[in-house]
């Protein structure tokens, strides 16, 4: 089931300024399971999958150095557009973030409708498909023309995974998608990322390690901009090679 | 202890008080405007004094001019306006957009006789070789450019980076981000700003006097001299009769209902369409 790697980086480095934030980063995604990456706050866990999609680079002053291999093509290559590499490599928030003007169809079909590549009965299939597969179709599908921002916090986050799937990517990025909502409401987020596995490749920032244990298959470990120990979930929790992993696991420091 | 919280409680009612009589005060002058304008204005209204002449003691080409005026403005200024508003707002880290802020921001107090004077030397003497419409609006949307500039720049900063994110991450180029999707973000501020500088240039006088100059005639040419109400209330309030001051209160009150009208139009036309 757990196909080939999907992502690789290679040397990746990254700066805000002068202040570096990743330090020669290798790792390798795999295809069709979550991987989480874990480390305390301010480790560069955010601007590692920033980089994997080209956001870092929109923050005035930022940099990236090494290669980051989608599929074995360099996304940093000259010849690459990074509008296309965003619509391959989706993003969700740690905050949800639905278009305000926008109503509950329209923040799906944002990405398709507004690149021009979809309309009409096609797109009301793929807004509903969405919807489903972001477990909020059954929630909302009376109130499609309702505003995005009148949801609940987590509906909102889930209607957020929905837009981000409704452009088909191949990877999703999801930077601490839990951080800001209840129990429940992450619980249900949870669910989702095990059952989106099946079609992406999904990766998940996050700095509650049990949520790393529940949902992923692999897990990162960064700290102080570099890696520390990758590997299945099951060995880092179980197992840690690294003196550091194991104190961040069992709380010394966080 | 009790007679500490006593007097804190005292201290409380009395700013609130004193707050309250600042609030009095400010409105005062304005209750007493809008209640004399009415007062002095509404016996004028009727329909021989909206549409007729200046020879037959109507208003007509006054408010005709001043209908004129706003629709020509707003074409010149709006545009101009809220461009550079998003260059100021978008692509404003630079040197060259700071000083333009600054100048911006300069034009914005600049005295409209000044404004005035300009265009009467550039468009009156330089191009139309006569006092017109075209000098008119160009000297307006002086006053009207760095207003909505400034507006626009404002709202559209206030549209949070999580929203922008959001659109680039999912594929959108720059310019779309900024078209679809923050510009409607910011969409009632800028309405807020486009109607500030139609209400404002609607009543500016120093301006057209200078370059409409003032018609007893409905509109003729662009490159003919056209009235508009501001001027109409100064022209007549200065002549001895009391039909022609009396006019110019009548005059007065259509020009604010005028911008109220189209202050209450464009707030409805640009409503969200949302459920909530």
């Amino acid at each position: 089931m757990n196909g080939g790697q999907k992502v690789r980086t290679e040397e990746l480095s990254a700066w805000f300024r002068q202040k570096q934030a990743l330090k020669n980063v290798n790792l390798s995604i795999k295809a069709n399971a979550v991987t989480a990456i874990v480390g305390p706050s301010g480790c560069g866990k955010s601007t590692l999958i920033r980089t994997l999609n080209r956001m870092h680079e929109l923050v005035p002053g930022a940099k990236v150095s090494g290669r980051v291999l989608l599929d074995g093509k360099d996304i940093y290559d000259d010849d690459v557009d990074p509008v296309q590499i965003r619509r391959r490599v989706g993003m969700v928030f740690q905050k949800p973030n639905p278009f305000p003007t926008m109503s509950i169809y329209d923040n799906v079909a944002a990405g398709l409708k507004l690149t021009g590549v979809k309309k009409g009965p096609v797109l009301d299939e793929i807004v509903k498909k969405s919807l489903q597969q972001a477990s909020l179709w059954d929630e909302v599908k009376d109130d499609l023309k309702k505003s995005g921002t009148s949801l609940s916090g987590g509906q909102q986050q889930r209607l957020c995974i929905a837009r981000a799937l409704a452009v088909n990517p191949e990877v999703i990025l999801m930077d601490e998608p839990c951080s800001a909502l209840d129990p429940i409401a992450t619980a249900k987020i949870e669910f989702l990322i095990r059952k989106l596995s099946e079609d992406y490749t999904v990766v998940v920032v996050t700095h509650n390690m049990q949520q790393a244990a529940r949902v992923s298959d692999y897990t990162a470990f960064i700290y102080l901009g570099e890696l520390i120990e990758y590997g299945s979930t099951k060995e880092i929790f179980e197992k840690p090679k690294h003196e550091l992993t194991e104190r961040y696991l069992t709380g010394e420091f966080g | 202890m009790l007679n500490s919280y006593r007097f804190r409680k005292f201290k409380d009612n009395a700013a609130y008080v004193f707050c309250l009589l600042c609030v009095v005060v400010a409105v005062i002058p304005l209750i007493s405007i809008i209640f004399e304008v009415i007062a002095r204005g509404v016996p004028q209204l009727s329909l021989h004094f909206l549409t007729a002449n200046g020879l037959e003691g109507g208003i007509g080409p006054a408010i005709q001019g001043t209908l004129i005026l706003i629709g020509l403005t707003s074409l010149l200024g709006i545009p101009v306006g809220i461009m550079s508003g998003f260059y100021l707002a978008e692509f404003g880290g630079n040197k060259y957009a700071s000083a333009m802020r600054t100048i911006n921001d300069i034009l914005t107090e600049f005295p409209s006789i000044v404004v005035g004077i300009t265009a009467f030397s550039i468009v009156v003497v330089g191009i139309t070789g006569s006092f017109s419409p075209l000098a008119g609006a160009v000297a307006l949307s002086f006053i009207m450019i760095p207003i909505i500039a400034r507006t626009t720049e404002e709202s559209l900063k206030l549209v949070p980076t999580s929203v922008r994110e959001a659109a680039l991450a999912l594929g959108l180029h720059k310019w779309k981000t900024i078209f679809r999707i923050v510009l409607p973000t910011a969409g009632q501020g800028l309405v807020t700003g486009t109607l500030l500088a139609i209400a404002r240039i609607a009543g500016e006088t120093a301006p057209i006097l200078l370059t409409i100059m003032g018609n007893t005639y409905f509109f003729q040419s662009f490159s003919q001299p056209m009235d508009a109400l501001p001027l109409r209330v100064f022209l007549n309030s200065r002549q001895p009769s009391p039909e022609a001051q009396a006019q110019a209160w009548g005059a007065a009150l259509v020009l604010i209902l005028i911008v109220l009208a189209l202050n209450i139009c464009v707030r409805i036309a640009s409503r969200s369409r949302l459920k909530k």
